[in-house]
């Protein structure tokens, strides 16, 4: 392995044993807790989602929550049907997979900018979709769907669980159940990102004239990239539900397809490393803002200011640092010598 | 008597390409003046550095003021037209609309003007309504000069006015600019591909290589240089 | 038939609230080139403003012109200030922007006048009660909202197609080179583009309160998307378009309200859901927009 491989591989060993020191001990500290830190492990999955779809792939996404409302909602509709909580994740993966794939066929024929249209109005229609009379039967309609007390949910939503042998609370047991899932879905990104498919979502964001013509092929990886996406989004969604223990229309409002973008811009487009950041971002200012004003509005005034700060200072555009977050820190750091 | 448009050492680049590297000329009062070269000689830049089009360093005088890297708006309004390559008109207005805004500066004159322009392309005032765009290239060439008159500029700057035209069209272009530069004193920087029909249209001459002034003098001397004549007028 | 068209003549006056919005949206985006996300969020903060210049003793009408005044500046201001650094960029440099200021403006509209409940305006700018014109019952306020809407828009047709700053401003949008040698400050004409659209934001905002009291911050959030369906009907170059399409979508929406207990498709809970299939189905099969732009060249 040359010295940049192995510089690199230890680079990223190492932000990994941190990360995963900083969520051992994260619960324990009363300022983070089990509930937002499980919270965080949910924005942390979306993020990462859209980061396949908007940062590496360049497809304008500003549906996630819509996405995370169709994995959530499967999984609510499967507890309430007889399915173990656990096991209905993947298959809200694959619930939100199908359409986010759906969504990625009309996507193809939509510019950057209509296609952020088409997703913004997903987002804020989603929740009267979800409350939509003909669907009820799946919805519930505006109802929500309450899985406290079901025998199918880890500790019937409120009970200490019980893991190999070990016993913790309930938020505990979900809030490691979270970032187990998250770190595994992470790694998969990682490999899938550094890999061939990664290698060709770039290529279709960065020229799809180039990347025709060195047999990419356009269609295929960017309906991927959007049920990969979703299929992300539905996991967060699931777990989001799970953590809650019930599941209505107001739980994934336009708001959270926002804040996950938020989330995604500060982490950077296109980059992997910064999204704990990003959710920790989002997870966090409401909280930290708490000490401005109790308003409700401050975070959201941080939210868009920081987006725009962003944007405005980097004069390459967050497509700039698309590209150049796209070299890993290390390559940088290597090649000035 | 100070030149109206002096030029002295100019430079500019394009992000990392230097396209001009210190490009001195000077266009006097009512002259006609051409600049020749090949392709990326640096020709259009010159009119673009001279609008304020591009960045510059240098000196770029005009009637005595200093004009280096003023916007293009305040270069207009010191009394230069600009008829960029390409004609830059307004395809979705109309030829009206065109002219009207050629007459953006002029507070208040711009019957006056219209009459003058019409004066030199009478067909103007026939197709007032019809959109620019659906003009022909020739057509479109002369709406471009007629709406760089309609603010009486003391010098305009051409860009390649000849470039995909016929032959006649061209011929008629070039004996209004004559015309104009005779009957109104207005000076003319004019690039142009053609050099023999630039070098009989105009009474001075540059011609610029790689971003500098490689050959300079009275037009009529020019076409007789054995170098200007194998490479640019092609006997 | 009253009924029919007593529910028409709502419809257009919901639909003129969406084709101001629309109009704005388009205005905008012809000039630079951006889609602003927060043009319903602007228009909510804006009329938070009017209601505390009301609640100072401003007259409302007063209130309403002043707040115009604000709102033109402001949105002069954002442009110059804000908006600038992202023209001619890659799209998402402007959708992430305009997706910032529509989050920072909502937190704003909640953060300076919390989410408290407020009618406004104390005093209604126009009588609630109704004529009676051949038995159909036409309420003042949907009249009178119909009616500015299309007084502005007369006035600004009149500006774009006949004055010389409607020239310039046409002209720095659709050529900011070629304007810039004619002499046309662009820099100013893209902010007054913005300037002009907040304006009528503000317009719609207002109505919008008026139309649906109390004075909610989240009040525009559907308008928006009514707003951009009508947007994209029209193409997002055309400004008729977007008023044709504001008026239509207000018509239609209002009819799938009042005969919707007859479908039993619970339709009126899915229309926004509607909007969005209409955007999608428009942008697919027509881009352009149904009523865009022919622009004819010769090759």
């Amino acid at each position: 392995m040359s010295r940049l491989a192995v510089a690199r591989t230890i680079a990223a060993a190492l932000a990994f044993a941190a990360s995963i020191a900083f969520i051992l001990i994260a619960p324990h500290w009363d300022k983070v807790g089990d509930i937002k830190g499980a919270q965080m492990g949910t924005y942390f999955i979306a993020i990462v989602g859209l980061n396949i779809v908007t940062g590496y792939t360049g497809q304008i996404s500003l549906a996630q929550g819509a996405f995370m409302a169709i994995g959530g909602y499967t999984t609510a509709f499967l507890v309430t049907h007889g399915v173990r909580d656990l096991w209905t994740i993947p298959v809200a993966a694959l619930v939100a997979g199908v359409f986010g794939f759906l969504l990625g066929i009309p996507a193809l024929r939509l510019s950057g900018l209509y296609l952020a249209l088409v997703t913004f109005g997903l987002a804020v229609a989603m929740p009267d979709l979800i409350a939509w009379d003909k669907l009820s039967s799946v919805t519930k309609g505006g109802q929500s769907i309450q899985l406290f007390g079901s025998k199918h949910l880890l500790g019937q939503g409120f009970n200490d669980v019980t893991v190999l042998g070990h016993t913790t609370s309930f938020n505990r047991a979900v809030y490691y159940l979270t970032w187990a899932i998250a770190l595994v879905l992470f790694l998969v990104a990682w490999l899938l990102l550094r890999g061939g498919p990664g290698r060709a979502f770039r290529a279709v964001r960065d020229s799809e004239v180039a990347a025709a013509s060195s047999g990419v092929h356009i269609a295929a990886h960017k309906t991927l990239a959007f049920a990969i996406g979703a299929a992300y989004a539905g996991v967060a969604g699931s777990l989001l539900v799970i953590a809650v223990a019930f599941a209505d229309p107001q739980s994934f409002p336009a708001k959270l397809s926002l804040t996950i973008l938020v989330g995604a811009v500060i982490a950077g487009l296109g980059s992997m490393w910064g999204v704990l950041l990003g959710a920790a971002f989002v997870e966090f200012l409401p909280v930290v803002s708490v000490h401005i004003s109790k308003s409700q509005g401050v975070p959201d005034a941080i939210y868009g200011a920081a987006l725009i700060l962003i944007v405005l200072l980097l004069p390459a555009g967050v497509a700039g640092l698309l590209k150049r977050a796209a070299s890993p820190l290390t390559t940088r750091l290597y090649t000035r010598s | 008597m100070a030149p109206l448009l002096e030029l002295e050492d100019v430079r500019a680049r394009y992000g990392s390409v230097q396209a001009l590297d210190g490009v001195s000329l000077s266009v006097g009062e009512g002259e006609v003046v051409a600049v020749l070269g090949g392709n990326g000689a640096g020709k259009t830049t010159t009119l673009r550095a001279i609008s304020g089009l591009v960045t510059t360093s240098g000196d770029v005088r005009f009637a005595g003021e200093r004009i280096t890297r003023a916007p293009p708006e305040r270069v207009a309004r010191a009394g230069i037209a600009h008829v960029p390559e390409g004609r830059g008109i307004f395809e979705e207005l109309s030829v009206d609309e065109n002219l009207r805004l050629g007459a953006y500066l002029r507070r208040g004159g711009f019957s006056e003007s219209y009459e003058r322009v019409c004066g030199h392309f009478p067909w103007l005032e026939r197709r007032g309504a019809q959109q620019a765009g659906t003009l022909s290239g020739g057509e479109q060439q002369m709406l471009a000069i007629a709406r760089a008159l309609m603010s009486k500029p003391r010098l305009l700057l051409l860009d390649e006015p000849s470039l995909g035209l016929a032959p006649i069209v061209v011929r008629e272009i070039f004996r209004i600019i004559g015309d104009l530069n005779e009957k109104e004193g207005l000076a003319v920087l004019v690039v142009e591909q053609n050099a023999t029909l630039a070098l009989r249209s105009s009474s001075r001459a540059y011609v610029l290589e790689v971003g500098h002034v490689a050959l300079e003098g009275p037009s009529s001397e020019l076409a007789e240089n054995e170098s200007v004549r194998k490479s640019y007028l092609g006997y | 038939m009253t009924d029919f068209l007593q529910q028409v003549v709502a419809g257009l006056s919901s639909g003129s609230i969406y084709a101001l919005l629309a109009l704005g949206i388009v205005i905008i985006y012809r000039s630079t080139g951006v889609v602003n996300f927060a043009q319903g969020e602007m228009a909510t903060f804006t009329t938070f403003i009017a209601w505390t210049l009301v609640d100072h003793g401003v007259g409302y009408w007063g209130a309403f012109g002043l707040t115009i005044l604000i709102a033109l500046a402001g949105g002069f201001l954002l442009e110059r200030i804000v908006v600038r650094p992202v023209e001619g960029k890659p799209v998402i440099n402007g959708v992430i922007l305009t997706i910032g200021l529509f989050i920072l403006f909502g937190g704003l509209s909640n953060w300076i006048w919390k989410a408290e409940v407020r009618s406004f305006p104390p005093s209604r700018p126009f009588p609630t009660s109704a004529w009676n014109l051949g038995g159909v019952a036409v309420s003042k306020q949907d009249a009178g909202i119909l009616a500015v809407t299309l007084v502005l828009m007369v006035l600004l047709w009149l500006l774009f197609r006949y004055t010389k700053l409607g020239l310039a401003l046409r002209a720095s949008a659709l050529n900011p080179t070629a304007s810039r040698l004619v002499g046309i400050r662009v820099g100013w004409m893209l902010g007054l583009g913005w300037g002009l659209a907040a304006a009528i934001g503000a317009v719609a905002g207002l109505f919008t309160a008026a139309a649906a009291p109390p004075l909610d911050p989240n009040m525009m959030r559907p308008v928006l998307i009514y707003a951009f369906a009508a947007a994209v009907v029209g193409g997002l170059e055309s400004p008729i378009g977007a008023v044709v399409g504001g008026l239509v979508i207000g018509v239609v929406l209002n009819l799938i309200s009042t005969y919707d207990t007859h479908l039993h498709l619970d339709l009126d809970r899915v229309r926004l859901p509607l909007a969005l299939a209409l955007i999608l189905i428009v942008l697919l099969a027509r881009p352009t927009g149904l009523f865009g732009r022919q622009v004819v060249r010769r090759v």
